[in-house]
């Protein structure tokens, strides 16, 4: 048998290439006479626009075309409302492509100019004239919702987007019941993505055949399309869209449509010509989503041995100027917000907030972190207010091993379907985090550190995570007859975790070639145009178990030829290598002479294919060459729509040096337990759980959008918004549990957000164990800084 | 909605003034006419085509774009063009192999899977190769390496793994050196 590469460390497919320098970013594709566009934007939160002069820039010689919404035509509209909720406030406001009368975040497109390079395209913006009407904001979150605040769009008195409450069982009740009960507060600021190469897209129109290609760095092409074929009434076959090399996404490119996606198809379709948009850092600051800004007030009843019986969590989620992307990620929050607690009895409220900043929309993590932190900060106030250690509480409200399915009724996921957990250890991953940190040893250390006046904490953080959510995925597998290497297509996108290598480990264990042989294509309408798109932590589940399901029928009509051209049964071929083999044999097939023989022809091409003609013998058989009922070659497709969301979890702890002097922090040790169900390949899935607790280290310590009080963005670059660089990341040790799925045939779940879930919680709870001599308050924020520690020490101080 | 009629033709290229740049990039002399205000980085993506050293933020903060300038690892997007005729520029499409062969760095790279979606990538194996050639023996304390990758950013990896694959080249470089 060949040796099964589901499992294995293996290296990726994409990497040579990438290493090289020769990957295919969207500015590194050549559009032989492309022309270059920039936006004019909005130097205010919200105003309303007195007048538009483009008669400078239009009169600058190498300037094409400046566009406004009066010239934009039918796409001078509201753009697509993606997922709409009965609950949202007059169905929802989203924006139009360029600005028309009131501009709603600074940074907003007003105009757009097409011209022969970048360069010259930036100087026309910077003389288009804008004559602004500036009016007042409100930032605050909870000021916004207050009566008498200005408002983000005049008919939506109050700000609030949407409402919604969800119940799983009887809170009433267990607040009623409880011995103790705790409240707690928690803000977390807004942060965004940054991935390293900002959005862009670049389009090219065929007048004559009146075909549209756009390259969009879009983590959805399928999706993308759709909403070109609608907004442009072309039909869906005129278009094609490509997600090429993809340099992060991290759920900033979920989004669509940001203006840029469609004026640039639109002005190429208008100048007959070529035209490209690269994003740049700034832009991307102020222009694309952002994500995270929400406050709670959650609390728990609970029993004196710390048993939770009930929770309630109301808080506000900042979904900036639009809502395009629905109650999505409060969604999410709400329904994650007791992680991985039996806890009965449940009753959430959301308020969504319109403030004058960019629209909020998924970013890594997506609401989960929000809810984590809320949770998880309770249940540790809750530990310390009963006298528990903050490991033990955990312990006592675990959902046991043999409780699952653990279905939380009533609550709705962002599928729209119960919130029903489906597997998990999770006292066991957190007996393997203590034993493995060595707490009893550790609080020695600490001790003796305190004792020099030193400060080091320990925290702790658990989360669970929805993942592979439905509609579906599609998986095609197809063996190409000349060259014999198999070709695997999905509707997916990929900005850099590695499907074109965990997908063809998935093929190839059904088909018997080597990963290399697998020619992985995703990212383009034309290759495969089912699907929906690459968000959710749900590629490796929804296209993983797609293309096995397909890869499973291709391998049952592989040995079925091979049985045939060798003669034997079925039952006695083996694929591997590349060949299909007698089992204790020595005579075989190759894929090829295989896809080739199960393709009748009229022509050869090559010796193979000779034995495939219409007078070559194997051809005699009665009946016509390609039987009824029977396709042409080894070529199959698969669908894969999961019954529900799988829920993958895990732990965090570090060890933090905290130093009063300058305020800063260390992380001397950073370690993560990990279970999402059975792994494709450990190394990517390693690279995945290390980027995402990279980004959560940034999201909980150095990052921030800041605005002030007028709503100009502070952090919009990054001198600004501090990513952390090597020196800030410690390696972390991550050990994995595999607790299989049982909601889909490969018994896999989402790895791609989880890293980032739970990490300002650790950083918030060391803080708080480090600095408990000093009597600091209870740390409440994320992200936090060196300013907070600053005036958390101040005012314990003030208070001794 | 109706096609755009031009009022005037679309030119054939920017009527910036240009000025002749020459300088060896990978081995090779090569003139271009250049606009004075045009940035090295895209002097070398746009006119030399050589699009593998990419640009993340244009501040000189990400470290993407870095290329090697006479020698020493330098930020593309900082300098224009003109300011780099005469100099030997390397970029990454100079470090492989003639024959395609991964230089040590960037077999290191792949065997620790020190990179995700590539795009910071170039910029990490430009300053690595700088430092590795210019440092006979490298400090390989985990303080010291991150020392040296502390001009770059990655928002995919969380570094550990390119740290790793630091450790890996310098054992693959020595390798190659016996």
């Amino acid at each position: 048998m060949s040796t099964r590469q589901f499992g294995e460390p293996v290296q990726r497919n994409a990497d040579p290439a990438l290493l090289k320098g020769e990957g295919a970013f969207i500015d590194d594709i050549s559009l032989p006479g492309a022309l270059h566009a920039a936006f004019v934007r909005s130097e205010h939160a919200r105003a309303r626009i007195r007048s538009i002069d483009i008669s400078a820039a239009e009169s600058l010689p190498d300037v094409v075309a400046v566009y406004t919404a009066d010239t934009i035509g039918a796409l001078d509209v509201e753009l697509p409302m993606l997922i709409p909720h009965p609950c949202i406030t007059s169905g929802g406001k989203t924006q139009r492509p360029l600005a028309r009368d009131d501009v709603f975040y600074a940074g907003q497109c007003i105009a757009m100019v097409v011209a022969v390079d970048r360069y010259t395209a930036e100087d026309a913006c910077s003389v288009v004239e804008v004559a602004y009407e500036p009016l007042p904001v409100e930032l605050d979150l909870e000021k916004a919702i207050a009566d008498g605040a200005p408002p983000v769009h005049d008919d939506i008195p109050n700000n609030v987007a949407a409402h919604f409450v969800q119940e799983s069982g009887d809170a009433d009740a267990a607040f009623a019941a409880a011995e103790h009960t705790t409240t707690v507060r928690v803000r977390l600021e807004r942060s965004t993505a940054a991935p390293m190469e900002c959005r862009a897209v670049a389009a090219r129109w065929d007048g004559v055949s009146g075909e549209l290609t756009v390259w969009d760095s879009t983590q959805a092409t399928i999706s993308v399309r759709g909403g070109l074929a609608s907004l442009f009434d072309i039909d869906e076959d005129r278009i094609r869209v490509i997600a090429p090399n993809v340099g992060g996404g991290f759920g900033q490119k979920i989004m669509m449509f940001h203006p840029d996606e469609i004026l640039v198809p639109f002005a190429a379709m208008q100048l007959d010509r070529p035209v490209k948009y690269i994003e740049d850092r700034v832009e991307n600051f102020i222009g694309a989503s952002q994500e995270r800004a929400q406050i709670h007030e959650i609390s728990l009843a609970a029993k004196k041995d710390g048993t939770v019986l009930g929770l309630r969590d109301s808080f506000i989620h900042d979904t900036g100027a639009f809502i395009p992307y629905g109650i999505a990620i409060a969604q999410v929050a709400s329904t994650s917000i007791a992680g991985p607690y039996r806890i009965p009895d449940i009753w959430v409220e959301m308020t969504l907030v319109y403030t004058p900043c960019v629209q909020v929309t998924p970013y890594r993590g997506c609401g989960r972190p929000q809810a984590c932190f809320a949770i998880e900060r309770a249940l540790d106030r809750l530990a310390d207010e009963l006298g528990i250690d903050r490991t033990e509480i955990r312990r006592r409200n675990f959902i046991g091993p043999g409780e699952f399915p653990y279905e939380r009724e009533g609550l709705l996921f962002a599928d729209g379907l119960a919130v029903n957990y489906d597997s998990g250890e999770y006292e066991k991953a957190l007996d393997l985090i203590t034993e493995t940190v060595d707490l009893a040893g550790f609080r020695k250390e600490q001790e003796a550190a305190r004792a020099e006046g030193r400060y080091l904490g320990f925290g702790i953080g658990f989360y669970v995570e929805g993942t592979g959510l439905g509609p579906y995925e599609g998986g095609h597998v197809k063996v190409h007859p000349i060259t014999g290497k198999v070709y695997v297509t999905t509707g997916l996108t990929s900005q850099g975790q590695g499907h074109e290598t965990v997908f063809a480990q998935i093929a190839a264990d059904q088909v018997g070639c080597d990963v290399r042989d697998v020619i992985f294509v995703e990212g383009d309408t034309q290759a495969h145009e089912w699907g929906v798109a690459t968000f959710a932590s749900r590629a490796a589940v929804v296209s993983g178990n797609a293309i096995h399901k397909a890869a499973v029928k291709a391998r049952a009509r592989i040995i079925a030829a091979a049985a045939n051209m060798l003669e034997t049964g079925e039952d006695s071929i083996e694929l591997r290598d590349g060949r299909a083999w007698i089992v204790d044999g020595n005579r075989s097939v190759s894929l090829a002479e295989i896809a080739t023989a199960s393709n009748p022809l009229r022509y050869a091409f090559n010796e193979a294919s000779q034995t495939a003609t219409q007078f070559a013998p194997a051809s005699t058989h009665d009946g016509p060459p390609l039987a009824e009922g029977q396709a042409p070659g080894i070529e199959e497709t698969d669908y894969f729509s999961p019954s529900h969301a799988t829920w993958a979890y895990g732990v965090h702890a570090a060890i933090v040096e905290f130093f009063p002097d300058t305020c800063g922090m260390e992380i001397k040790r950073y370690l993560c337990i990990h279970d999402c169900g059975n792994m494709i390949n450990p190394m990517i899935v390693e690279g995945q759980v290390m980027g995402g607790i990279g980004q959560g280290i940034g999201g909980a310590f150095y990052e921030r959008c800041a605005f002030d009080g007028n709503g100009t963005p502070l952090a919009a670059n990054f001198m600004d918004f501090l990513m952390p660089y090597a020196t800030e990341v410690p390696d972390a040790e991550i050990l994995h549990m595999e607790t299989p799925s049982p909601l889909n045939p490969l018994g896999i779940k989402g790895v791609g957000e989880a890293g980032t879930i739970p990490v300002s919680q650790v950083v918030a709870s060391a803080m708080e164990d480090a600095f408990a001599p000093l009597g600091i308050a209870p740390v409440r924020e994320s992200p936090m800084s060196p300013d907070m520690i600053h005036g958390l020490l101040a005012e314990a101080q003030s208070r001794r | 909605m109706a096609k755009t009629v031009l009022k005037k033709p679309i030119p054939a290229a920017s009527s910036d003034p240009k000025v002749p740049v020459t300088l060896t990039v990978n081995g090779e002399t090569v003139t271009r006419e250049a606009s004075p205000r045009m940035l090295l980085s895209d002097f070398i993506r746009h006119e030399l085509g050589l699009t593998g050293t990419h640009v993340g933020c244009e501040h000189g903060v990400c470290g993407c774009c870095t290329v090697t300038i006479d020698g020493r690892a330098g930020r593309s997007c900082l300098a224009f063009a003109v300011q780099a005729d005469g100099a030997e520029i390397r970029t990454i499409e100079g470090v492989a192999d003639e024959d395609g062969t991964l230089h040590p760095i960037q077999q290191a790279m792949m065997e620790c899977h020190g990179l995700q979606c590539g795009y910071c990538t170039p910029g990490f194996v430009m300053s690595m190769l700088s430092y590795l050639e210019e440092t006979p023996e490298p400090d390989l304390s985990e303080k010291a390496i991150r020392e040296v990758l502390s001009g770059n950013l990655c928002r995919c990896t969380g570094y550990a793994n390119i740290v790793k694959a630091f450790r890996r080249s310098v054992e693959l470089m020595n390798a190659a050196a016996d």
